[in-house]
């Protein structure tokens, strides 16, 4: 059925494709190593040295320049104020007393209640659950301090993003100048400007919450233009065909009728910023970040583990707690006001009392135990496994990386070019190929070329294995509501828990080297992909499988024959996300082996000469997402596309 | 009795050179194939003229793509027409700035929706007072309102309910009442029951009939379905390709079709539940018998076979007691039979 | 009804609660500060840094009454911290010719505040089981001999040079390529990579050759021998392209901001005094890394251990 026209036309599209990569490849023997633009590490080029210089300039001129002095300043404050304030409720000793104005039984108490209120008995109940353990762990002022930081900046970033949102989702013109800075925020690695922040914003917590915002706004900002433009076109007719202004039109109608899909922006806000804990410890965030950075100076992997772990509980909490406040539910009122007064009493006992203050960890505590079972796992994981992994990972590298990187980055630069704009041609037409062109030229002009190859060699390899493990755990889930039950929690963990907790395990396995930035960045973006897959999977109608296996389709028939092609759509957009989630794994892959744009992002973060550099490789990184990006959208246009035509 | 819309030449262009079209004469002559091929433009309503008179139910039909909902929604101004006038009440609503449009929009007219368009965050009584809220008309005065208009179209006892707690049906119902509650002069239905089931459909479209009798509002209301039109339009507009092909009351259109492309709409179309005496009545003949029973010319055929087949003669079709023709069992035997 | 019976039950619980409530928030007050203000040190993220750091912190804290902030950042940023006021002092530096320049020279927000004593080697390392086996290959000249065993997935038909800890200056392509060496420069890109790689090459009799560096605590744990380069000669790294010398010693010493110096106060008084060796560096370093204690308390046992020393560093009376 899948249109007659495509049938006729698509067969001559792989021979085109066919054919010039075989042409690369006999060109490739031919021109090998022949203007591959390679840059050795400590080489600079003039536009490194001019990022350096006006760096430099930018830094000198801080006591002096207005914009420092009445600006920034003035933004610091602000922010540092805001975030002093809820560390001085919930975390930190504050108003001259020894413990924060609200201990720990006061706001386990809260988490409760407000759960309770927005999200119900069960998400209440889980709430109080993580909460408490936090405490177990023996973390919880860092967890607090953490908690702080990602309120102040979620709550920063909504204040942004929401209106920012909105206004992109009533006006094209704004939705398309806001695109590329959004993705540019989103693909920036937070490396290169980290050093800069505190210079303008000075360290501390100002530089912390911005550097979080920066990352964690765009999805709040995405999801809310996106939320405005999905109210049905009939209802917002209907409101204006009543005479309602665009103000009343907006408040009481786009606003409430996107409520739902605004709130999972602000889940996947707060997932951004937790995702960022770590690396704003390196600009001395307070909170678990430091203490995963802290423990993994002497490779404690248990002391990691324990407060990654942390990280994944408030995640999970705050996961639930959001997802569950997009139902309609009305709570009786004796249990609202029975809340009320549990939470007031739990409040001011842990004003007043030592006890209901300070966790009593040293009494309670399962931290340790925590600590030394990851301890011991990482051991015996690290003492047996090699043996397999490093077959693997040799076999990887020979089979895989090997060959596409020889191919990426040791093709003359006009070769590979010109192969790319014409696949680009082929997938999407004209738009298409001016796009990869320009995204090429770019990163020609960071004078990172070949390192842009190795990087983009090693994040192709890594995308197809997301999409592998996403489409075969993704359509388990979506086939299987206990396999849904038991996975998910584990994918969030991988999602959240920070990559500096378990790379020093995958270093053990896999030694250092591109492999082991690839199943870092797996680790990382196939929880996304397979989440997305398995939500396409599920939404299949219940007809179509019926149908065939009506029709006597064996459960693979079904699946390859009916579920996958019937979820095209949400093969593409994981595709398309799982590109994105893995380009923003390059840096850590830098740090365990994988050299290339990664390396020199974070070589730059850690020496002021080659400051430039990394400036240079984090904005290569950026381009190449924007060209990753608009071709599977294109390939996803054109593929979802055959079912109309 | 002054009508209370009347449009005359309007146009709607879609495209970038929309203007110009309606500006140039030589354009709007074209046909919509030939206008997008040479400018891009996409001319959904071409040159409509029409008047609805106070009362009346007018029914808009045509095929999907014909430009019938860019046409109703132009007359609220939903969608800007290019050009054209559109007179509501003596008052050029083109010309209205965008407070009166709003008032206007407020106190005179309003819409039924294809999809219902109900807020889903908002209960039933809540949506029906969506428009006098935003009027600013006190709560309690609301809430009375919205009872009263509740009760109206049948839906007692699902105040409380959300929309998504509703069947089609009884969603359109709130869709209706919300339209209802500003108590408007005129009614805009954009196919509000193509989305139901036939079933359903019947029962809304009696239940509209009623309120147009009981309210005796003006309604302008939109289809693509041409029974649907005959049952409920006093008089129906047919549109093809954003223009008007014929206008008339449903006997008319079955009767005279004015082209081959009404004649063919029209084909299937029960005659005898349509057409009058006026339409098969011929003219006295020597040997008519004429002390025959006495019939209006605007008795539709299906209720006159039992009076001109058991009389035995011709029936006379009479008017203010001047004879306009007789009507005899073959002239109703060809309608009836015509139907097989 | 029901209502009631709740409030009922929060009410009687927090009666009985505050009743046999326990000691109250503020019935301890901790002691004063005294009249050293405060005293902002940055962190730099390795263990022997945080050695010195929880030294000066310790008697800082106990012996002058400062209020000590602890700011953990790396480099850069902490010598940035200089300008904005926000660090005080940066108490183990590794060369940084070009931070030096930056902002002793150029920008004058820091100046030297002397040696910390300790001396720092940055070289080519192996595992000791590796020297031990085969002893001539601590001497360049014999490197190329083994290229092949240094074999790995990432240096494909060369021999592996682990490199790049990202925070430090590395010749070693230019090395390489100067000493024509059949080997091939692989970027770990962290200090973890480099120490895992150490690690597992002790335990399972693995090749490894890579860059490192002393003092670090993992010398503690593995004694890893450092391969002889061509002797360095003042001048010789001059031109980065054409090194074929080893790396210079370092010796390790203390910035300290601008402002922190001309105000002369206690702390700054302490920071200038505070000398000792790698020995005591390395003690302190295993208590933290290897047995697990936190720096104050590792501090604190190693200043009640050695006060001889700690008296030397305090300001002078007077």
């Amino acid at each position: 059925m899948v249109a007659v026209a495509a049938s006729r036309q698509i067969p001559r599209k792989p021979l085109l494709v066919g054919g010039i990569v075989l042409a690369w490849l006999v060109l490739w023997l031919v021109l090998r190593d022949v203007g591959t633009l390679p840059l050795d590490a400590s080489q600079l080029t003039p536009l490194h040295r001019w990022i350096n210089e006006v760096n430099d300039a930018v830094g000198a001129s801080r006591n002096t320049n207005p914009v420092f002095l009445y600006f920034f300043n003035e933004i610091r404050l602000v922010i540092d104020e805001f975030v002093t304030l809820i560390q001085a409720l919930i975390a930190q000793p504050s108003f001259g007393r020894p413990v924060p104005v609200i201990g720990w039984l006061g706001v386990v108490a809260i988490a409760g209640f407000v759960s309770l209120v927005v999200a119900g008995w069960r998400v209440a109940l889980l709430a109080l659950a993580g909460f408490t353990f936090l405490g177990l762990q023996g973390l919880w002022q860092e967890s607090m301090d953490t908690l702080s930081l990602t309120l102040a900046a979620v709550a920063i970033a909504l204040l942004f993003g929401v209106p920012l949102g909105i206004w992109a989702g009533l006006s094209d013109r704004v939705h398309r100048v806001l695109t590329p800075v959004l993705d540019f925020m989103q693909t920036m690695p937070t490396f290169v400007y980290l050093a800069p922040l505190t210079l303008f914003f000075l360290i501390g917590p100002a530089s912390a919450t911005i550097a979080t915002l920066i990352y964690a706004a765009p999805p709040a900002i995405r999801i809310t233009a996106h939320a405005i433009r999905s109210v049905p076109r009939d209802t917002v007719e209907a409101s204006e065909s009543l005479g309602a202004t665009g103000k009343q039109t907006l408040v009481k109608v786009l606003l409430p009728s996107s409520r739902k899909t605004i709130v999972l922006g602000v889940n996947q806000t707060i997932m951004a910023a937790l995702s960022m804990v770590t690396i704003a410890a390196l600009i001395d965030a307070p909170g678990l970040g430091k203490t995963v950075v802290k423990a993994l100076q002497t490779l404690d992997v248990g002391t990691a583990f324990n407060a990654g772990l942390a990280i994944v509980v408030l995640a999970i909490v705050l996961d639930r707690v959001t997802t569950a406040a997009t139902e309609r539910r009305s709570l009786p009122r004796w249990a609202l006001f029975g809340g009320l007064g549990v939470t007031g009493v739990a409040v001011y006992l842990s004003h007043t009392y030592l006890w209901a203050a300070e966790f009593p960890s040293d009494e309670v505590e399962v931290g340790s135990s925590i600590r030394q079972g990851a301890t011991a796992a990482t051991e015996w994981v690290q003492d047996s496994l090699p043996v397999i992994t490093g077959g693997v990972k040799d076999f990887v590298t020979w089979a895989l990386i090997n060959p596409l990187q020889a191919l990426l980055a040791e093709s003359p630069w006009f070769l590979v070019a010109l192969v790319v704009v014409a696949l680009s041609f082929l997938v999407g037409g004209v738009r298409s190929a001016v796009v990869s062109a320009v995204c090429l030229g770019l990163l020609i002009a960071t004078g990172l070329w070949q390192d842009a190859m190795v990087t983009l060699a090693s994040t192709l390899v890594a995308t197809v294995i997301v999409m592998l493990v996403g489409i075969v755990v993704g359509t388990w889930m979506g086939r299987s509501t206990r396999a849904d039950r038991v996975i998910r929690p584990i994918l969030d963990a991988g999602q959240v828990m920070p990559a500096f907790v378990y790379l020093v395990p995958f270093l053990a396995l896999f030694s250092a080297s591109r492999f082991t930035a690839i199943v870092a960045a797996v680790v990382f973006a196939a929880p996304v992909a397979t989440k997305i897959i398995a939500d396409g999977v599920r939404s299949v109608p219940p007809a179509s499988v019926e149908a065939s296996t009506a029709l006597g389709a064996s459960t693979w028939q079904t699946i390859v024959k009916v579920q996958l092609p019937m979820a095209r759509g949400a093969l593409t957009l994981a595709a398309n996300q799982g590109l994105i989630y893995v380009l923003s794994m390059v840096v850590v892959g830098g740090l365990v082996g994988a050299g290339a744009l990664g390396y020199d992002v974070v070589a730059g973060f850690s020496q002021g000469q080659l400051y430039g550099k990394g400036l240079a490789a984090g904005a290569a990184i950026v381009v190449l997402g924007v060209m990753l990006d608009r071709l599977t959208q294109a390939a996803a246009r054109r593929w979802t596309n055959q079912e109309v035509r | 009795m002054d009508p209370v819309i009347s449009v005359r030449d309007l146009w709607k262009v879609f495209g970038p050179k929309a203007s110009q079209v309606a500006a140039s004469d030589e354009l709007k002559a074209l046909s919509r194939q030939e206008l997008m091929d040479r400018t891009g433009a996409v001319a959904a309503v071409r040159g409509v003229d029409f008047e609805v008179a106070p009362g009346e139910m007018f029914v808009v039909m045509g095929l999907s793509g014909s430009g019938k909902s860019t046409l109703v929604r132009c007359l609220t101004r939903l969608v800007e027409p290019t050009s054209g006038t559109v007179v509501f009440e003596g008052e050029n609503i083109l010309a209205a700035d965008a407070k009166r449009l709003r008032d206007l929009r407020r106190n005179k007219f309003s819409m039924v929706f294809q999809h219902f368009g109900l807020l889903p965050h908002r209960t039933v009584a809540d949506n029906v007072g969506y428009g006098l809220e935003i009027r600013g008309v006190p709560r309690a005065k609301r809430a009375e309102r919205s009872q009263e208009v509740i009760d109206l179209v049948g839906l007692s006892g699902y105040e409380k309910s959300y929309p998504d707690q509703l069947s089609g049906g009884m969603q359109q119902r709130v869709g209706l009442a919300r339209a209802l509650a500003g108590d408007p002069d005129v009614l805009f239905f954009d196919e509000p029951f193509s989305a139901l089931d036939p079933l359903i459909r019947r029962d809304m479209q009696s239940e509209v009939i009623r309120l147009h009798r009981e309210v005796g509002k003006t309604m302008v209301f939109i289809t693509h379905d041409l029974s649907e039109a005959l049952k409920l339009g006093d008089r129906i507009l047919i549109m093809r390709d954003g223009q008007v092909v014929q206008v008339g009351t449903g006997d008319e259109l079955v009767g005279a079709p004015a082209d081959d492309y009404v004649r063919d709409f029209v084909k299937d179309v029960p005659r005898a539940n349509v057409l009058t005496l006026k339409w098969i009545m011929r003219p006295p003949r020597e040997d008519d018998v004429l002390d025959g029973p006495e019939l209006a010319p605007e008795t539709v055929v299906r209720e006159a076979v039992r009076s001109v087949l058991g009389a035995g003669k011709p029936v006379k079709v009479v008017r203010d007691g001047e004879l306009l023709g007789v009507v005899a069992d073959e002239e109703i035997l060809e309608v009836v039979a015509g139907e097989a | 009804m029901a209502r009631h019976n709740v409030l009922a039950a929060v009410l009687v619980g927090a009666l009985a609660l505050g009743g046999c409530g326990g000691a109250k928030v503020g019935d301890t007050s901790s002691g004063a500060a005294g009249d050293c203000g405060t005293f902002n040190i940055a962190i730099n993220p390795w263990v022997g840094y945080e050695a010195n750091a929880a030294v000066l912190a310790h008697v800082a804290e106990k012996e002058l009454g400062c209020k000590v902030t602890k700011k953990e950042l790396k480099e850069e940023v902490a010598w940035q911290g200089f300008g904005t006021g926000e660090v005080d002092a940066v108490v183990e530096n590794w060369g940084h010719d070009d931070l030096r320049k930056k902002y002793i020279d150029d920008q004058k927000t820091a100046v030297n505040a002397g040696s910390t004593g300790v001396k720092g080697q940055i070289g080519w390392y192996v595992p000791p089981w590796l020297a031990k086996e085969h002893p001539d290959i601590l001497d360049w000249n014999n490197l190329d001999k083994y290229a092949d065993r240094f074999k790995t997935s990432e240096s494909g038909d060369k021999g592996q040079l682990l490199d790049g800890d990202p925070s430090f200056v590395t010749n070693d392509e230019a090395l390489v390529k100067n000493l024509n060496l059949n080997f091939k420069v692989v970027y770990g890109g962290s200090e973890t990579a480099l120490i895992q790689a150490f690690r597992q090459a002790e335990k399972d009799k693995k090749w490894v050759i890579g860059y490192f560096y002393s003092p670090q605590w993992l010398l503690n744990e593995i004694k890893l021998e450092k391969v002889k380069l061509p002797e360095y000669r003042p001048g010789c790294d001059a031109d980065a392209e054409k090194v074929a010398c080893d790396y210079p010693d370092y010796d390790l010493d203390k910035i300290v901001s601008k402002k922190f110096a001309d105000a002369n106060g206690p702390a700054y008084q302490l920071v200038k005094n505070f000398q000792w060796t790698n020995e005591d560096q390395n003690t302190v370093a295993k208590y933290i890394a290897e047995d697990k204690m936190k720096p104050e308390d590792a501090a604190k046992k190693w200043v009640e251990a050695n006060g001889d020393k700690v008296k030397a560093w305090l300001p002078a009376q007077g």
